[in-house]
């Protein structure tokens, strides 16, 4: 029999305003097993992590329950106080008496009692509980990321620079992201690509970064500081070291017709194309849709006007195998798809846009070289109308329910470049809440309704209709005025929500980190733990974790970054050691275990054992602890019982369950 | 247990670290309540759960017995809540052919992201068990205080 502590957190009122600790301490204290029990305020704090150390020495703990929060907050703190203290870190349990208790329920008999149940199981486990030792395993000091936008690229730059190598990994032929897409930037309105492509340039003469564009994470498979990945290196169809990056094939490639990617699907491009000019590396990728010499077999131009000889039609996709010690996601967003707003006409008009598109038409690099003009006529629009929160924050399942927090402050930037170039356009924004939270966002948004006359109107558009004159009828409601609104605009531009990237679940599926309903990562803690995903060694960078601006994606990438950085600075790491063992008197070497295992970490040896006085060679099977994560799959699949599951024993879980039901 | 004579069912809710535990603490943190006849032990994996773990309960008095895992194909061990999927179709149907009704059991998929969905997920199922009333088919008289 152990001889158990339980330590009553009151969690300031959190618990005790709920949960009659006094009385728990109480309760406790006749469960067999306990010779020792207390209540106090703050039990992580280090009055309390003390308190447990005096009753470990003066009581001769063996085993010690903290009832509190969430293990998953500070399973780890407890762990570690009595490890300070000369207790096995693995003689520890949590009995989860807040987020499971306190907070959800309000009657104080019923959440005590839920609370001493709670108590009860965690004392009935920690009494079968063995001491644990955590083993060891290497780091590759070197870190993979997914991702070449702004985000991918920060952190890629903060790694490398304290001296480990990092790969990107980047789908489309460019690095540079949705943000190489900008014109300018909010609230300082720099050009974005003044700020990007130097960055861009860093990334790629970089020592210790190497770029796979055009190319995408295949397989995942290891676990934190052991990784092993299989990147596919898509056919350019171009030979990367012989290219020059003259631009005289897609000067001379005859199929010209391929809506550009990079501008939205606002202009064309060729076959064979970089996306924009400041492409890095500047290599050109053929498009095999759409080249005639893949489509038709003649052609063959590019071939021919090339110099250098790079152009290699019998290019082949190839699999890298690399090892990676951590992984950053930093896959980045793109905008809803509208088909479903058919009230906003974006699909029958092509003089409503998107803001993105805004961007494009812009940018001096763009498809109208800068000039505002609409996209049906050439005409230069008179009357700009800007509809926020397209898609953000919405009820019904059209759009996402968050907000996407960037779009106020864009609209405000793309209002006042308008009424700043051309004094003479009207710009009206609908908008139904303005929200500027940021460094000099509000003095921003303030700028562009009193320096640049932008009318901003409280209100929801409920129709945009395309009239027989070309122009768009607006129709919205004044909610501060309580009125109806019909005005004739010659451009709408939406303030469409941002989603993660397609494919983020696919990756996120690959590396076993998860992901809410809208297709964010989750976080380990929203709070405390912001850049690390609940999968030890696997971090989160940029929009992929949630909606977020330039600034606080580069702040985000840096903390990615030294998150890999310190794990990548050590040299072992210490491993779970929850993992499977089997009873080799028990076990008939069947062979099931293997089979479920995800880690290949079973595998069968013939073994003499001493079976009550009989030695005899037997197959049996051999986890090996370092490959095991503890998921428990290989414990509920053997017919014998003879695999448990260390810190989650059968014998564990069923006194928890027995204790439960008393 | 009872409080004014009224039907409080016992409720064994298996969790998995990774998800719906998390999912519960995030119900907990949001303060979305649910009946505190619901207590939830925490496995690693949903595949941890062996079917004696679920029958031990029943035999022990429980009312109600429900597992919650990661959405599938978003196992924190990959493949792990597939076969908790497996296993718990074969034994709840066995259960049901030994009386224990369909809806004593329950695999519920609840991301760390969904805590109304655990919230919600929970006040259904102890409304069902309220309904069902006490389970009487597999509970061990020995075992009755």
């Amino acid at each position: 029999m152990q001889r158990i502590g339980v330590f009553v957190c009151h969690c300031g009122s959190n618990i005790a305003a709920t949960v009659d600790v006094k009385k728990v301490v109480e309760m406790v204290l006749l469960e067999p097993g306990v010779v020792h029990a207390e209540d106090y305020q703050y039990m992580c704090s280090e009055a309390g992590q003390a308190k447990i150390g005096a009753a470990i020495a003066d009581k001769k703990l063996t085993g010690i329950v903290v009832c509190s929060c969430s293990p998953r907050m500070h399973e780890a703190t407890f762990r570690k106080c009595a490890e300070r203290y000369g207790l096995n870190p693995y003689m520890v349990e949590i009995a989860n008496i807040r987020e499971h208790c306190s907070w959800i329920h309000k009657d104080m008999q019923e959440a005590t009692e839920k609370a001493v149940i709670l108590a009860r199981a965690a004392i009935a486990k920690v009494n079968l509980n063995a001491p644990l030792q955590a083993g060891e395993s290497r780091v590759t000091k070197r870190a993979l990321v997914i991702g070449g936008g702004i985000a991918g690229i920060q952190t890629a730059l903060d790694i490398a620079d304290a001296g480990y190598e990092v790969d990107i990994v980047e789908k489309t032929p460019s690095i540079g992201g949705r943000m190489s897409q900008l014109d300018k930037t909010f609230p300082t309105l720099d050009c974005s690509a003044c700020i990007l492509t130097p960055k861009m340039v860093d990334a790629a003469g970089h020592p210790n970064i190497n770029i796979y564009t055009y190319s995408e994470v295949e397989k995942v498979s290891g676990f934190v500081g052991d990784f092993t990945v299989d990147i596919r290196k898509k056919a350019r169809s171009v030979d990367a070291t012989k290219c020059t990056g003259c631009g005289v094939c897609q000067e001379k490639c005859p199929s010209k017709k391929t809506p550009s990617e990079f501008n939205r699907g606002l202009g064309n491009r060729s076959a064979i194309y970089t996306p924009f000019a400041q492409a890095i590396p500047n290599v050109p990728v053929i498009d095999r849709e759409a080249c005639l010499k893949f489509k038709t077999g003649k052609c063959g131009v590019c071939e021919k006007v090339c110099q250098a000889g790079a152009i290699d039609y019998a290019q082949q996709d190839e699999i890298i195998t690399e090892k990676y010690g951590a992984i950053v996601v930093a896959t980045g967003f793109d905008t809803i798809k509208l088909d479903q707003y058919d009230e906003y006409a974006y699909n029958q008009s092509k003089d409503v846009i998107t803001s993105l598109e805004l961007e494009r038409i812009m940018n001096a690099a763009g498809p109208t070289k800068g000039h505002l003009e609409r996209l049906s006529d050439g005409k230069a629009p008179k009357e700009i109308v800007f509809v926020q929160c397209v898609g953000s924050r919405c009820s019904d399942d059209r759009g996402k329910p968050y907000c996407s927090k960037i779009c106020c402050m864009y609209t405000a930037k793309h209002a006042m470049l308008i009424r700043d170039k051309y004094p003479d356009v009207n710009v009206t924004v609908f908008y139904i809440d303005v929200r500027t939270p940021g460094k000099n966002f509000d003095e921003f948004y303030r700028r562009a309704v009193e320096e640049y006359g932008v009318n901003y109107i409280k209100g929801q558009v409920g129709k945009v209709a395309p009239q027989p004159d070309g122009s768009l009828l607006v129709q919205a409601s004044d909610l501060l005025d309580n009125k109806q609104i019909k005005m004739k605009a010659d451009m709408v531009v939406l303030a469409t929500a941002i989603e993660p990237n397609q494919g983020v679940r696919n990756i996120a599926t690959m590396l076993t980190a998860s992901i809410d309903t809208n297709n964010f990562l989750t976080e380990a803690h929203p709070k405390l733990r912001p850049v690390e995903s609940p999968t030890a060694g696997v971090f989160l960078s940029g929009v992929c974790q949630g909606p977020k601006d330039i600034p606080e994606t580069v702040a985000q990438a840096g903390a990615a970054a030294v998150k890999v950085i310190g794990l990548l600075a050590k040299d072992k790491l210490t491993t779970n050691p929850c993992t499977a063992k089997p009873d080799e008197l028990l076990c008939n070497g069947c062979g099931n275990c293997a089979k479920v295992c995800p880690y290949g970490a079973i595998t069968y040896e013939v073994r003499q054992v001493n079976d009550h006085g009989i030695r005899e060679d037997r197959r049996l099977a051999n986890v090996n602890s370092a490959l095991c994560q503890g998921c428990g799959a290989c414990t509920v699949t053997c017919p014998s019982g003879a695999m448990d599951l260390q810190g989650f024993s059968n014998r564990q879980l069923i006194a928890e369950v027995d204790a439960i039901c008393r | 247990m009872s409080i004014n004579n009224e039907f409080r069912p016992k409720i064994v809710a298996f969790c998995c670290n990774w998800c719906s535990y998390a999912g519960a603490d995030l119900a907990g943190s949001s303060r979305l309540a649910y009946p505190a006849d619901v207590k939830i032990i925490r496995v690693p994996c949903s595949c941890r759960v062996n079917p004696m773990f679920i029958l031990r309960a029943f035999e022990k008095g429980a009312d109600g017995v429900i597992l919650c895992g990661c959405h599938p194909g978003d196992c924190h061990y990959s493949t792990g809540n597939y076969y908790a999927r497996r296993r718990m179709t074969l034994l709840f149907s066995m259960l049901d052919y030994m009386g224990v009704e369909n809806g004593r059991t329950r695999v519920e998929w609840v991301s760390a992201a969904e805590g109304v969905k655990f919230s919600t997920t929970m006040n259904e199922f102890v409304e069902k068990i309220r309904s069902l009333g006490e389970n009487v088919r597999l509970g061990d008289l020995r075992c009755k205080n």
